[in-house]
């Protein structure tokens, strides 16, 4: 597969053999990542960091990937700081940057926005999450720390526990792990269980994604436990978050029942979801999650920019 | 079958010249309407509209609208295909029928409805048209290409 100059937005525009094929070459990536190795393949490149809402680990982690790989990085952290504040539209603040880097990275707040960015760049353009919608890269770490952990992605157990209603990172990922035969169990409160049309999107896939309410049905069978923070941002109403933040708490009386060699991970930031006992068990893997954000970004970058791929 | 052919002539008398939009899917004659934009202040001839006709293809019941002096422009035709995706377009000249033809859906929908998500970037005053995915035909089901959500009330978001 060739990723030289393509656009990343969304996860479905990937197929299960060129998502492996990233996953391997993030698999090389990992000792570059870490700076036991050095590369410099995109000296002279720059990237075009466009963050409009906060963001701590993506941000950092595509920095941290562009300055391994000898790529500059010019940035904007805040819409305020944009013509976007004086009304200028995104189409022409993309055909803008456009001018001033040779990949463009756009984390927005409206759903869709990346891919209004891919239509008016010439240059290729990495979704890094938008609104509610797609965080491609993020689900192609994930797949990469759960195919590092376990060996294989195929036939995974993967229970996806807590906000599955406005979590994007959760929509991506159960849609590409049909992908790979996963058994998919979502664990939720009813009122922020997995939408409707996601879930007939995962069936149409073959898959039957079991519901409850409760962690202890699912934990013991787990190979996977995906865990995320209840979203107090995406609440039209905070009476509602509050009647729902903290049903989850994952801590080591809970773990009991796990496999043994079961991965607990999660996107981060987490917000008394995960106990901080459990990180210094062996199922903890939320923060190699975190590292590995660099070596699947490095081999993004690689691709795309460096028109390498083996 | 003399006798209801009868009877339906009755109901919805013939046109000289217009246009006959036939096997609307049953209660969505107003629905079209709309799509039309006719209404008292901006047409001169006659608009007959059965509601709930016994059909004689496919379904049991359909709607059906005759227009006076007035022919289609592709843009309302697609638009119907959309809420309609069985109807038939019917042009009469001199009471006889000069062309008909089925309304036809594409594999996009481009520019005809706005995106039922808020938050959806096409909503957001940017320099472009929506474009819709066709994913069903019947009943007509279309996802957004931008923010992949799939558009509920189609006849509500119509632009």
């Amino acid at each position: 597969m060739d990723l030289h100059d393509k656009d990343v937005v969304s996860i479905r525009d990937f197929s299960k053999d060129q998502i492996e094929s990233i996953l391997d070459l993030s698999e090389k990536m990992v000792p570059y990542a870490s700076g036991d190795k050095t590369e410099r393949i995109l000296d002279g490149k720059i990237l075009g960091n466009l963050f409009f809402e906060p963001s701590t680990r993506t941000k950092l982690s595509f920095e941290s990937a562009a300055y391994r790989l000898g790529c500059n990085v010019i940035d904007v952290s805040e819409m305020s700081m944009t013509s976007i504040s004086k009304g200028e539209t995104l189409a022409d603040t993309i055909k803008m940057v456009d001018a001033y880097c040779d990949l463009i990275v756009l984390r927005h707040p409206y759903e869709g926005a990346a891919r209004l960015a891919a239509k008016f760049s010439l240059r290729p353009v990495i979704n890094a999450g938008d609104g509610a919608g797609s965080h491609p890269t993020q689900t192609l770490l994930d797949l990469f720390t759960m195919r590092e952990a376990k060996g294989t992605l195929d036939g995974l157990s993967v229970v996806l526990v807590g906000d599955l209603k406005y979590g994007r990172t959760v929509h991506s990922l159960a849609d590409a792990l049909t992908m790979f035969g996963a058994k998919i169990t979502l664990v939720a409160p009813e009122t922020l269980q997995m939408p409707d049309d996601i879930v007939s999107n995962l069936e149409e896939k073959g898959c039957r994604p079991r519901k409850t309410e409760y962690i202890e049905d699912a934990i013991s069978q787990a190979d996977v436990l995906y865990v995320t923070r209840i979203q107090r941002e995406r609440f039209p109403d905070p009476a509602e978050y509050s009647k729902v933040a903290g049903t989850y708490r994952i801590d080591n009386a809970i773990l009991r029942e796990a496999k043994s060699d079961m991965i607990v991970m999660h996107p981060l930031p987490r917000v008394g979801e995960i106990a901080p006992e459990v990180d210094d068990t062996p199922h903890a893997r939320y923060f190699k999650q975190a590292f590995n954000g660099v070596p699947v970004r490095m081999a993004l970058l690689r691709a795309i920019l460096g028109g390498e791929y083996r | 079958m003399m006798e209801q052919h009868q009877i339906k002539e009755v109901k919805l008398a013939p046109i000289r010249n217009g246009t006959v939009i036939d096997h609307i899917r049953c209660g969505q004659a107003l629905n079209v309407m709309k799509i039309l934009k006719v209404n008292e202040s901006n047409i001169d001839s006659c608009i007959s509209i059965g509601m709930h006709v016994a059909s004689s293809k496919g379904a049991q019941w359909k709607d059906i609208i005759k227009i006076e002096d007035r022919e289609l422009d592709s843009r309302s035709v697609d638009k119907i295909a959309l809420i309609a995706p069985e109807a038939t377009i019917s042009i009469i000249r001199d009471y006889y029928v000069a062309e008909k033809y089925p309304v036809r859906l594409g594999e996009k929908v481009v520019g005809l409805a706005r995106c039922s998500n808020p938050n959806c970037i096409t909503n957001k005053g940017e320099p472009i048209l929506t474009e819709f995915t066709v994913i069903r035909r019947n009943p007509v089901e279309i996802r957004c290409c931008y923010c992949d959500r799939i558009l509920l009330n189609v006849s509500d978001n119509l632009l």
